[in-house]
């Protein structure tokens, strides 16, 4: 499974498009997270906690965009778009979507 | 005593905060020195003469905080108004870091440029009376590969 933001791929063909696929995770912190969270908010600093946690649930997120994907049989997500937004004090949603296509 | 506490809170922040943002701008310049031959541009079309390449997603990201010291700022600021240069560093930081992390990553897989780049930013930690806690910055853009 072929991932990317570009329209094309260079040197392919698009033989059938297949139409949006998309993938979502919703995570929340731990407390010993938060409580360094609020330590950092006092000394300032990179949240190493956070960064990975939002890592991982983005990760998980393109996983499930890539199995939607495989699923209509599709070999590659084109045009992919990540965003993210926080919907409850401490929890955020992670959102990946694509152009599931067929490549020749 | 509540007097105390803010105004040691607010030493701490200065202290800790701007010694820790003077460390990240140094290693930030030093890593950009070293990534400088890899481009990274915010086209989608590629040339003809990377036609042959592989390409790859590549993606970096950070989660940065303020300090007690920077909020405290920031409200002041938010009576009078105008630039919030507190808040502008630390975008700031956050931009070039999570870049030079998609950098970093897209060199270990031997890529050469990379192309359309987006950013994405959402302030993920909210404080008290909605005030921005931190910031999270993800880049991501198309790391291409020769074959």
């Amino acid at each position: 499974m072929m991932i990317t933001n570009l329209e094309i791929v260079p040197g392919k063909k698009i033989s059938k498009h297949l139409g949006l696929v998309q993938g979502s995770s919703v995570r929340t912190k731990h407390v010993g997270r938060d409580l360094m969270a609020s330590l950092k908010n006092i000394f300032g600093g990179e949240l190493k906690g956070y960064t990975e946690l939002l890592q991982e649930s983005r990760e998980e997120a393109t996983k499930r965009m890539v199995a939607q994907a495989e699923a209509v049989g599709a070999n590659a997500v084109l045009n992919v778009r990540f965003s993210t937004s926080s919907i409850a004090a401490g929890a955020a949603e992670l959102f990946s979507y694509g152009t599931a296509v067929i490549l020749d | 005593m509540e007097l105390i506490i803010f105004l040691s809170l607010l030493a701490l922040g200065y202290g800790f905060g701007r010694h820790a943002e003077k460390n990240h701008y140094r290693t930030i310049i030093a890593r950009e020195k070293v990534l400088n031959n890899l481009p990274v541009i915010a086209t989608k079309i590629i040339p003809t003469s990377h036609s042959q390449h592989g390409s790859n997603l590549v993606m970096g990201s950070v989660v940065i905080s303020v300090d007690y010291f920077k909020r405290f700022a920031a409200v002041l600021r938010s009576l009078v108004g105008g630039r919030m240069t507190t808040y502008e560093t630390l975008l700031d930081r956050a931009r070039r870091e999570a870049v030079l992390r998609m950098k970093e990553g897209a060199r270990l897989q031997g890529a050469v440029i990379i192309f359309n780049i987006k950013y994405e930013t959402s302030s993920i930690y909210k404080g008290r009376r909605n005030a921005i806690g931190s910031v999270e910055v993800l880049a991501y853009g198309t790391a291409l590969i020769p074959k």
